[in-house]
């Protein structure tokens, strides 16, 4: 009973500071402006199916895939058993389903055998995945995890997330083995096995099991309960474990476990090569240009100037800031950057990292009351966090975009400010100034005196 | 086409020359070799001459949407009132403006890319190779542009024109959806670069030499300057060729 309270008590707190931070994160998100979500729900089923489920975008490079898959497969199928564990741990009825599951056959397997046996099995392999992911970030020196802006924390919550898998793996095979050596000697707390004598034979547990029962069958009751210890050890642990990661998950890169559902499913479903449209601008020019007729359907003017392009997060979309709280901080963006491959600074991780913590700044701001958050100003902005020589130096070359396993486009954020610097503050490269002279005057980014098509009739005099 | 216009024909296609084409010395060169492939294929085509201007990408991915807009709303005036239906171009950033970003403008046309346009002729027998030529036999690699490729997933075409010709095809480390940037886009090509190691055409030129071919084939007339000063950077002007796949063509027919 003493158990069960404790229980409800940890889990509550847990789901409640959990249910607080994810709140404020959706907040986050939606400081951004609209973005649209029109268009084809099965195309975006598709992308979420394949893309964040199916893990598509990872196989580009097979071995880091083959190791993410089995962590993925791991932690998907190892949810089944959490089910039974929060229902023990609610009510303390022990291994809730094996009454049930048990009494189904396949193959002349039982089916909770089979269940827990494939459990261990991927658990095994996530752990050996998990050893490698460790070893390639800490031993190999692979350029992408070592770049500056995986220093201090993103670097820890790499390492932290790596060593809770192998805790709660750890866990869950202490909890299973010694729970099988209780069932060997009578006394397994297991629904509907009390006082039985035999064995669950869990494909990885079982040998453990019976070793556990060799050396601690020695010692009567003594041995028995320390195995119940160890057992209950094993439970707490795990599902420690979980809530840890529970509570988390929404400070660290794994928050991508979620949220690549959501980003996949509302990636943009036109074209990459098109930016989006300024309505307001193309308005603007129109009228300039006089193609709009001139009678009231306009809006009003004396409107006031509005802001074209984001210098903060709020003039980025809803979509920009989901696309970085859903960065997995993998680098793979980065590693194909041109400019970042050149020795350049921009690196198109570290601008969606700088979304995701200018958005973060802001929201911890507002949350202290101090500042409004419909007229936010705290004298900050992204051009804090991605300098202007960032921006400048992406030849929106999609490289980012293409690599991204989550389908985040780092492009966008860059061309957004690029935007910002050029039409609402009339800065940006000097050198860019004639270009967009001579095209506005000349039609042509080069100041050129000759007749647009002197090379058709120079050639077709050549001919002559 | 406004000639044609006033005698009131209809060509099969707009051949929208782009600034490099019309400006650019090198470019220029790929302009006249794809008017002759076409002239060569019997396709009555048009150019829009000076009512042509540039198509404002370079602005637009500059940040600049006002000369953005004014250039393409000015271009679909033009466009929408010859009617114009299909487009060509040899530029991979017309073609994508084009054809991406024309339509949220009210400017809907049939875009098609040089080389996609070559391969469809010489798939319909409408344009013969008659074998030879000076790159017969050469050991080539091929560049992908970022906005043919990446960008608008046109991989096949260009290589499979590639296959019809005579010539050993090496592909680069970095190809195809990999493929890396020459460093021009996004109006890198109209200012100095942002410190760093290297330059990134020398990046690409570098790869492209380590392939070992004698001739660097592009479809971008960006592309094609940078690969050149690539190659002139790394002074291998003398054995090794930067051109555009309609150059090999016009080699190939002696057109
Ligand atoms: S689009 Fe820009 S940021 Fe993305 S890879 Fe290309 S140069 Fe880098
Ligand atoms: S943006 Fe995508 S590719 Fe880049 S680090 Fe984040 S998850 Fe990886």
């Amino acid at each position: 009973m003493i158990q069960q309270i404790l229980f409800a008590i940890v889990a509550i707190a847990v789901f409640g500071f959990a249910f607080d931070r994810y709140n404020k994160i959706y907040r986050n998100i939606r400081l951004g402006k609209d973005y649209d979500t029109s268009g084809s729900e099965a195309a975006r089923m598709k992308n979420m199916l394949l893309v964040a489920f199916g893990q598509k975008k990872m196989f580009k490079r097979l071995i880091p895939a083959l190791l993410h898959l089995c962590v993925y497969i791991a932690f998907v199928v190892t949810q089944i058993e959490l089910i039974e564990i929060l229902i023990d741990g609610f009510t303390g009825n022990h291994r809730y389903f094996y009454p049930l599951l048990s009494s189904i056959s396949i193959g002349g397997f039982d089916m909770y055998w089979f269940i827990i046996s494939s459990i261990e099995g991927l658990s095994v392999l996530a752990l050996v995945a998990t050893f490698a992911f460790l070893a390639r970030r800490n031993l190999l020196k692979i350029p992408r995890f070592r770049m500056s802006e995986m220093k201090g924390w993103p670097k820890i919550d790499g390492n932290v997330i790596l060593m809770l898998e192998i805790i709660l793996v750890t866990c869950i095979f202490t909890m299973n083995a010694a729970d099988d050596a209780l069932y060997r000697l009578g006394h397994t707390h297991t629904n509907g096995l009390h006082h039985e004598v035999g064995s669950f034979g869990f494909a990885v547990t079982a040998p453990l099991g019976d070793l556990m029962y060799q050396f601690f069958g020695q010692f009567d009751e003594m041995g028995i309960w320390m195995l119940e210890i160890l057992e209950r050890a094993g439970w707490w642990g795990h599902i420690l474990v979980v809530f840890l990661f529970l509570g988390y998950l929404p400070f660290s890169k794994h928050l991508h476990i979620m949220l690549a559902f959501p980003n996949t499913y509302f990636a943009p479903l036109n074209s990459r090569g098109e930016m989006e449209n300024m309505p307001d601008v193309m308005n603007e020019v129109k009228m300039m240009m006089g193609l709009t007729d001139m009678d009231g359907s306009m809006d009003d003017p004396g409107d006031e100037l509005p802001e074209f392009g984001a210098k903060d997060i709020f003039g980025l979309s809803w979509k920009n800031i989901l696309d970085s709280y859903t960065c997995t901080e993998c680098g793979r963006c980065t590693s194909v950057c041109p400019a970042n491959v050149t020795g350049k600074k921009l690196s198109p991780r570290k601008v969606v990292m700088a979304v995701r913590d200018r958005a973060e700044e802001v929201g911890t701001k507002i949350d202290s009351g101090d500042y409004d958050a419909n007229n936010f100003d705290d004298g900050k902005s992204l051009f804090d966090y991605i300098s202007r020589e960032e921006i400048h130096a992406c030849t929106t070359c999609n490289a980012c975009v293409e690599a991204c396993p989550v389908m985040i486009n780092p492009l966008e954020p860059i061309l957004k400010m690029r935007r910002y610097e050029i039409l609402t503050e009339s800065a940006g490269p000097g050198d860019w100034v004639p270009m967009f002279t001579s095209i506005e005057n000349g039609g042509s980014p080069w100041q050129v005196a000759d007749a647009r098509d002197k090379w058709a009739t120079d050639a077709t005099k050549e001919n002559e | 086409m406004s000639e044609m216009a006033a005698q009131g024909k209809e060509p099969e296609v707009l051949y929208w020359v782009g600034c490099a084409g019309s400006f650019d010395a090198r470019a220029q060169k790929v302009a006249v070799a794809f008017a002759k492939i076409m002239n060569e294929a019997e396709i009555p085509f048009a150019i829009l001459g000076q009512e042509e201007s540039c198509t404002g990408d370079p602005a637009r991915r500059a940040g600049n949407e006002f000369v953005f807009q004014m250039m393409a709303l000015q271009n679909i005036e033009t466009l929408n009132m010859y009617n114009v239906k299909r487009i060509v171009t040899a530029c991979p950033h017309c073609f994508n403006t084009l054809k991406n970003e024309y339509p949220a403008l009210g400017g809907n046309y049939d875009v098609i890319h040089h080389t996609q346009f070559i391969n469809d002729l010489i798939k319909e027998g409408r344009l013969k190779l008659k074998g030879g030529g000076a790159f017969q036999g050469k050991r080539i690699t091929y560049h992908d542009s970022c906005y043919l490729g990446r960008v608008n997933g046109v991989y096949e075409a260009p290589r499979e024109i590639l296959a019809s010709l005579d010539n050993h095809l090496v592909e680069l480390k970095r190809s195809k959806t990999n493929g890396l940037c020459c460093g021009a886009g996004g109006s890198q090509m109209f200012k100095e670069d942002e410190p760093g190691d290297k330059r990134i055409n020398i990046e690409r030129t570098e790869e492209a030499l380590e392939t070992g071919a004698e001739v660097i084939v592009a479809n971008c007339p960006f592309c094609i300057t940078m690969m050149q000063d690539g190659v002139k950077a790394k002074d291998k002007q003398e054995e090794v060729m930067v051109v555009d796949i309609s150059e090999m063509i016009v080699s190939n027919n002696r057109l």
